[in-house]
């Protein structure tokens, strides 16, 4: 490849990360199983645990396989270094740890999948941390919840479970008048359909369980720098800026410069979190990407078909794909993610609670699971599933309230995916 | 002015240079300067080691110059990397110029940056890198990085 011409992005989701296997010219990245790695000599050992060089020590810390993933993802998102973990949920965890500290809060966007909301309103604050919530769409009220202890804001580029967008070139100018980064869930839109570090966001996360890995076979996640953040900016974060006592007073930032943050995430998030990628994970999720595009644009194809035949039907009270043109978020979408609204959406039923539970146990084709982003389409009530720890008004914030079902539109025939639906409804309704 | 310096010009530089000078290099071993010149060291190169406070101590093998001008003429020097801050460029790009008619690099490290010093040495024909770490460089280009997961930007196909 010539120099200084950059490749596209479908060359990204094939080669990035995975160059042929040094030790055997294998042509496909092998899955190392193995937990750890043979040191040259002591002074080779010492170098890396001072991380005066990078190499491979022991799995917890970091794997070929899952290091070619996690160069794949930083090419993808365009940022400067990726650290993998065991989900979605551990990406977020692994984003905040380093910026967060008792005390200190993140405002967050009250339009997150269910788990996280819980996540941030309770499990955070046994770590002396804190999330304030706002509705992202009300920029005043984002700019009035940072105070002095803000660390981070946090949202989805395309929110679950309503599929509403939000505008991340907003968020990235609050942030940085603020002095602090912008967190951005980049998994219900993919690299392919939205780069929220081109909107400014310092740090991209992903549940890669969903369309990354795309067929539901594992869980991951991933957290991908920009490189872009002055961490020595503020006293704010001294974390990164601070010298570092278990590591001899290294101070990351001044050391590793742009790639402070992702050095950071392998030498103290994986070491003392352990929340680890294995292996063989990684290999199903390299799969997967190698087919991003071409599963998205049906993905997206697909949602547009059913959510346009669902918006027509008598039976259906709204729909939320932020694709149709009724949506109140069609502007933004097409600026965030022009290629389309991702496959993730609700829709309301005019038969409230009792209707959405009888259209979910009538369904064929679609598969009544807690998971979104599969090759399959997937169906669920959220108001008694993913959110149903919420209390009510969170559950309306987040756009899952009693009489909404999420539908995650997959790559069949949509054809029967509609022929499905009506026959559902026609149940649901009788 | 190089801010963003192309990767073959990077790749150039790492694979033709043989002798680097340090300026303001630690004698501590946990200091990133100090294990810049260690790995530049196991890389092959020659690594002259400059700073005023350990004149005439060793490090890594090699003896510790108070000043750019007090390196030998015998020693060619190729690059000269500044480990200092931005205000102490421009004297030291001055000595640099001075000493070595042959000079090809000016290299300054992570946050280092002086556009005006640099200048005066591209006028020269000096390449002038700046707010880069020549480490992180050879590793990206040539492969380490890639066991961290960083993005080295290099797709290829071949062993």
């Amino acid at each position: 490849m010539s120099e200084q011409r950059s490749p596209g992005f479908d060359t990204l989701l094939i080669h990035a990360g995975a160059r042929p296997d040094p030790a055997t010219g294998a042509r496909q990245i092998p899955i190392y199983q193995t937990t750890s790695y043979v040191f040259r000599d002591a002074d080779h050992a010492a170098a890396l645990f001072n991380l005066q060089e990078v190499g491979y020590i022991y799995s917890r810390l970091t794997n070929p396989t899952v290091a070619a993933l996690q160069e794949r993802m930083a090419a993808l998102e365009g940022g400067q270094g990726a650290v993998c973990c065991s989900s979605g949920h551990a990406a977020q965890i692994m984003a905040l740890f380093p910026l967060m500290g008792p005390g200190k809060n993140v405002v967050s966007s009250t339009r997150l999948y269910g788990g996280t909301v819980t996540q941030f309103s309770q499990t955070i604050k046994r770590f002396g941390w804190s999330a304030k919530f706002v509705d992202t769409d009300d920029l005043d009220a984002v700019k009035a919840a940072i105070d002095d202890d803000t660390r981070a804001i946090f949202c989805e580029s395309i929110a679950n479970p309503g599929g509403y967008v939000t505008d991340l070139d907003a968020m990235a100018k609050i942030a940085d008048a603020a002095g602090i980064p912008l967190i951005v869930d980049n998994t219900t839109a993919t690299p392919y359909l939205c780069r929220p570090i081109e909107h400014g966001a310092t740090l991209v996360v992903h549940s890669m369980t969903k369309y990354l890995t795309g067929n539901g076979t594992v869980t991951g996640g991933c957290i991908v720098d920009s490189g872009k953040f002055d961490w020595s900016a503020s006293d704010k974060f001294p974390s990164l800026s601070e010298p570092e006592p278990a590591y001899h007073g290294l101070k990351f930032h001044e050391t590793f410069g742009p790639l402070a943050f992702t050095f950071h995430g392998i030498a103290i998030g994986l070491r003392d979190l352990g929340m680890t990628l294995n292996p063989q994970a990684a290999h199903y999720t390299l799969m997967g990407i190698e087919t991003l595009s071409l599963r998205m644009q049906r993905h997206v194809e697909n949602a547009e078909k059913v959510a346009k035949w669902l918006e027509d039907d008598p039976r259906v009270d709204f729909v939320t794909y932020a694709g149709l043109e009724s949506s109140p978020y069609k502007a933004v979408a097409d600026r965030i993610c022009p290629k389309g609204a991702s496959s993730l959406f609700t829709f309301g039923l005019k038969g409230g609670y009792e209707a959405c539970v009888k259209l979910v146990d009538s369904v064929d084709i679609f598969s009544h699971v807690a998971n979104l982003g599969d090759t399959r389409s997937l169906i669920i009530h959220s108001a008694s599933t993913t959110h149903r720890q919420l209390t009510p008004e969170q559950q309306e914030a987040a756009g899952a309230a009693p009489n909404v079902v999420r539908l995650s539109i997959g790559i069949e025939d949509a054809d029967d995916l509609i022929a499905d639906l009506d026959q559902a409804l026609a149940k649901a309704t009788a | 002015m190089t801010e963003t310096p192309s990767e073959a010009l990077l790749r150039h530089i790492l694979t033709t240079a043989k002798v680097f000078a340090c300026v303001g290099v630690s004698m501590n071993p946990v200091r990133p300067s100090n294990y810049v010149a260690r790995y530049l060291g196991l890389k092959g190169f020659r690594v002259i080691p400059v700073n005023p406070g350990h004149a005439g101590e060793t490090l890594y093998g090699e003896t510790v110059y108070p000043e750019l001008s007090a390196i030998p003429a015998d020693i060619p020097v190729d690059v000269v990397d500044i480990f200092r801050r931005s205000e102490a460029v421009p004297g030291i790009v001055d000595q640099a110029l001075d000493r070595f008619p042959d000079l090809k690099v000016i290299w300054m490290q992570i946050g280092v940056r002086h556009a005006e010093a640099a200048a005066r040495a591209e006028a020269r024909g000096v390449t002038v890198i700046q707010n880069r770490c020549p480490k992180i460089e050879y590793q990206r280009l040539f492969g380490e990085l890639r066991m961290g997961g960083f993005n080295t930007g290099i797709i290829s196909s071949r062993l």
